[in-house]
């Protein structure tokens, strides 16, 4: 046991370098070859298949898992990537269980689906370590769009513009592409650097130059990308976070937990990250479920997330909710807070407040609840920021509007991905509205 | 308790079930395992002529399998036994001796020449083994020197062997059939005019389970070229309960007993087998996939279905399905059934439908109101009951006969009560009326 596991306050190097390394290893280890066989022969090819208009990309998947289970591995890869060329990550962190395998008739039939996720992965594992490229450019149209933001909607964009024979660039504030796959997903969701491998591997196709380190509104106006290009795309995702809005907010170990764990992916050495010995996660969504259970696996004694509502309100799906619970997480509903505690500047605690529904609206009972802390995250969810778009576009809801092809108000400007109204927020949905968007845009100017 | 001791031609066993004459009953060593399990008898691996044959030092057996590798298919090309035929003889002998409750038969294979034949019945009953059975089936490797399905293909040759066998031993002589002829009658026949106490059957049936796509060798592959061997397994049982069914109700057959085998893995396949009239079983590629220890759910699976239907010992069941298989021509035409798919049970996969519409009769839906949702369209279903069988839930679709009396939506007829087959149809041009 090192000496830094108990030590209060926020500390590095709690865990023994193993630890570590179990913790942040692979989630679902890839399946091998028997096992992919064994999985896919429980796919029954169902006609107009259920699982497949779960899929927002719409991936054939009755079909890749046909090719699977004849020994056609990369026919199965490319049948994923018509559809979804971030098909790698999107089958390490689609939320399966409430989209295709929710939908599996084996689900409805026996509660056990296909392992639709697993089955994906091994598919766009084996093509990317071939290093198989399925595409060719179609002939130079002589076209440039510009593509703003690097992650899952920006990159899908880019692949199928660049298949259609434009060329690309690709902005993104960050010193890294990837967007979320690459600052925001889970460490053991993405094991040994498979964003960047994925950014390489969909940029691989050419005519995309990826310009990391230049963001809109700063680096770039819109205006001036609108005069220097035949069209654009804002794939920006979500800039701003959610204040808490309690007295004591401000608190030194009080931080963001999309920051954090944008520093956790980036850490090279997660011995060096210091955590509290106890940690409260305030929200009740996959970002505050990411951060509560790095928290704890960084060696954190006690993580508690506090969600002001009930168990099924959380946006957080009841598997990820079980996976927090399996590695020692404790969730606790109906509470929320009232107070930040800190001494000399320094979190110490935080005090909440117990809620209850009352004719559909939350209330506070009154009752409070200190929890002793010395790091609080705030995972309440995140704010577009329309700064950046100097007020050229129109707005719902705080995001961009657009059609159902991905067109903003204003012309020659798409956008998708989390940046939009109406979205659900998934790295999966972001792919097709990119996909969908490039398809637009090329019959615009063709 | 329902009593499964078996009386076969003459030869008596503590159950029906005997592994046939392969690898698994080629010595003693494993002749002992097999009765210490539990088998009832073994028909050991077929003997020949000294010079003993040999048989290739690489892959002898192919295979085809379904899900999770299961096995549902192997195929061989291992001869008769490849060691002297003394050391056979006395196995045999030692194993009658020790286990003298159990049955002991000899499959023989020797060239077409009487005195061959008179002198090895004359050595197998030195040994004091129950019976004989006469290797007319296996379709590789010895048919071509004139032996195994050489002579089974050819029923003058099983009727002259038979009797010369007959001729040369007071024995039980089981004739073993090959499969690999057009007619199964023929060969049947033959046997019983020889003189044969019964048959067995079927032997292999000649196959190659798989081309290597990158050396294109057919699989198993010795040295980059394969032979045909012999298919044998759950996928040929539907083959061999057939030619079991032909022979017990051909009426030059009828009455001869039958040992029936081909893909026997379960006391339910052996039940079926006996219900279309073999006396007993025998099993081959069920033990050599996994070992001698399947004969305890056998003799207990039986058993207990003998008991829950009543059935208080083999000769109450063997053959109770064999005057229900009929031809085609004498079968109710009047019979009509629809399928009937239960909503609870289905479990919205759309194969019934997809089958129905790409390759049948449009009889099942694929929405209705919009929504998701199969259900039998009762005016185009001729009850063909592919939807049944490609339904991934059991008893989800089911066949529902309509009562006499009642309108088929299909044909816009009300069905009749009577039996009413091909022969007396009106589209039958060579129909007679029924009177």
């Amino acid at each position: 046991m090192t000496e830094a596991r108990l030590e209060t306050g926020v500390a590095a190097g709690r865990l023994a370098p193993e630890e570590y390394e179990r913790g942040f290893g692979d989630l679902h280890p890839p399946l091998d070859r028997h096992e992919a066989l064994v999985a896919a022969d429980r796919c029954y090819f169902c006609y107009d298949a259920p699982c497949v208009t779960a899929c927002p990309t719409g991936i054939d998947i009755p079909m890749f898992i046909r090719q699977i289970a004849t020994g056609n591995t990369l026919g199965a890869a490319k049948t994923i990537f018509d559809q979804n060329i971030l098909g790698g990550m999107c089958a390490r962190v689609c939320p399966t269980e409430t989209l295709c395998e929710q939908a599996c008739v084996r689900e409805a039939a026996e509660g056990r689906p296909v392992e639709i996720g697993r089955l994906q992965r091994v598919a766009t594992d084996a093509a990317m370590a071939a290093g198989r490229q399925f595409y060719r450019r179609a002939e130079p149209t002589g076209r440039r769009i510009a593509v703003v933001g690097a992650g899952p909607a920006g990159l899908a964009c880019a692949h199928r513009l660049a298949v259609h024979g434009h060329e690309v660039t690709v902005l993104d504030a960050r010193p890294k592409a990837g967007g979320l796959n690459e600052y925001g997903i889970a460490a053991y969701k993405t094991v040994d650097g498979f964003a960047q491998a994925e950014v390489e591997y969909v940029t691989a196709i050419g005519g995309i130059t990826v310009e990391p380190g230049r963001a809109l509104g700063r680096d770039v106006t819109l205006a001036g990308l609108c005069a220097g290009y035949d069209a654009v795309f804002l794939g920006l995702g979500l800039a701003g976070v959610n204040a808490l809005g309690t007295p004591g907010d401000d608190a030194d170990g009080v931080a963001d937990a999309v920051d954090w764990i944008a520093e956790l992916r980036q850490a090279s050495d997660l011995a060096t990250l210091p955590v509290g010995r106890r940690v409260v996660v305030i929200g009740g969504g996959m970002t505050a479920i990411d951060a509560a259970v790095q928290a704890k696996l960084l060696g954190a004694e006690e993580v508690t997330i506090c969600y002001r509502r009930g168990r099924e309100h959380m946006n957080a799906s009841a598997w990820e909710q079980d996976l927090a619970a399996s590695k020692g997480v404790a969730i606790r509903h109906w509470l929320r807070p009232r107070r930040v505690l800190a001494e000399r500047g320094r979190v110490t605690g935080i005090e909440l407040e117990y809620t209850r529904l009352a004719d559909g609206r939350l209330d506070g009972t009154g009752e409070t609840l200190t929890l002793a802390a010395d790091q609080v995250f705030r995972a309440i969810g995140q704010s577009f920021v329309a700064a950046p778009l100097d007020g050229a576009i129109a707005l719902e809801g705080g995001r961009i509007r657009v059609d159902a092809e991905g067109r903003t108000s204003m012309a020659k400007v798409w956008a998708g991905g989390d940046c939009v109204a109406g979205g659900d927020d998934l790295t999966v949905s972001a792919v097709a509205m990119g996909r969908d968007a490039a398809e637009s845009i090329h019959r615009s100017l063709s | 308790m329902a009593d499964i001791r078996s009386h076969f031609v003459g030869i008596r066993s503590p159950n029906p079930f005997w592994l046939a004459s392969a690898p698994p009953t080629d010595k003693e060593y494993n002749v002992v395992r097999a009765f210490q399990a539990g088998w009832g008898g073994v028909v050991w691996k077929t003997l020949g002529l000294d010079p003993h044959i040999v048989n290739v030092s690489g892959p002898r057996y192919g295979a085809v399998w379904g899900a999770d590798r299961r096995l549902l298919g192997l195929n061989n090309i291992e001869l008769i036994t490849d060691r002297p035929l003394q050391v056979n003889l006395d196995e045999i002998k030692r194993v009658k001796r020790d286990w003298p409750d159990r049955a002991v038969v000899v499959s023989l294979m020797v060239p077409c020449e009487q005195s061959c034949w008179t002198d090895i019945m004359a050595k197998v009953e030195d040994t004091g083994a129950d019976g004989v059975e006469l290797n007319f089936g296996c379709p590789h490797g010895m048919s071509e020197r004139g032996m195994g399905s050489a002579v089974g293909q050819v029923p003058e040759y099983i009727e002259m062997v038979t009797r010369w066998v007959k001729a040369a031993s007071r024995m039980p002589v089981i004739v073993k059939l090959t499969p690999n002829i057009t007619d199964i009658r023929h060969p049947a026949r033959a046997a019983r005019k020889g003189g044969a106490d019964a048959v067995s059957l079927i032997n292999t049936v000649s196959s190659i389970t798989a081309v290597d796509l990158d050396s294109f060798s057919p699989e198993p592959s010795i040295d980059g070229k394969g032979s045909h061997g012999g298919y044998c397994g759950p996928a040929v049982k539907p083959i061999a309960l057939n030619m079991v069914a032909e022979i017990a109700r051909d009426a030059e057959t009828r009455g001869l007993p039958i040992s029936g085998i081909g893909g026997i893995t379960t006391w339910r396949d052996a039940a079926e087998f006996m219900a279309l009239g073999a006396g007993n079983v025998q099993v081959c590629t069920a033990a050599m996939t996994y070992g001698f220890k399947i004969v305890q759910e056998m003799i207990e699976g039986l058993t207990a279905w003998m008991d829950q239907g009543g059935h208080a010992d083999l000769d109450a069941f063997v053959g109770r399905a064999v005057p229900n298989v009929t031809d085609w021509q004498y079968l109710n035409l009047n019979y009509v059934a629809k399928a009937r798919i239960d909503q609870d049970a289905c479990i919205k996969c759309g194969r019934c439908h997809i089958a129905c519409e790409d390759t049948s009769h449009q009889a099942i839906t694929s929405t209705v109101d919009g929504k998701r949702h199969f259900e039998v369209i009762e005016a185009e279903c001729v009850g063909c009951n592919l939807c049944v069988n490609v339904c991934p839930v059991e008893n989800c679709i089911t066949m529902e006969p309509l009562a006499p009396g009642s309108l088929d939506r299909r044909t816009g007829r009300v069905v009749s009560p009577d039996y009413a087959n091909w022969t007396m149809h009106p589209n039958n041009p060579s129909s007679v009326a029924a009177e």
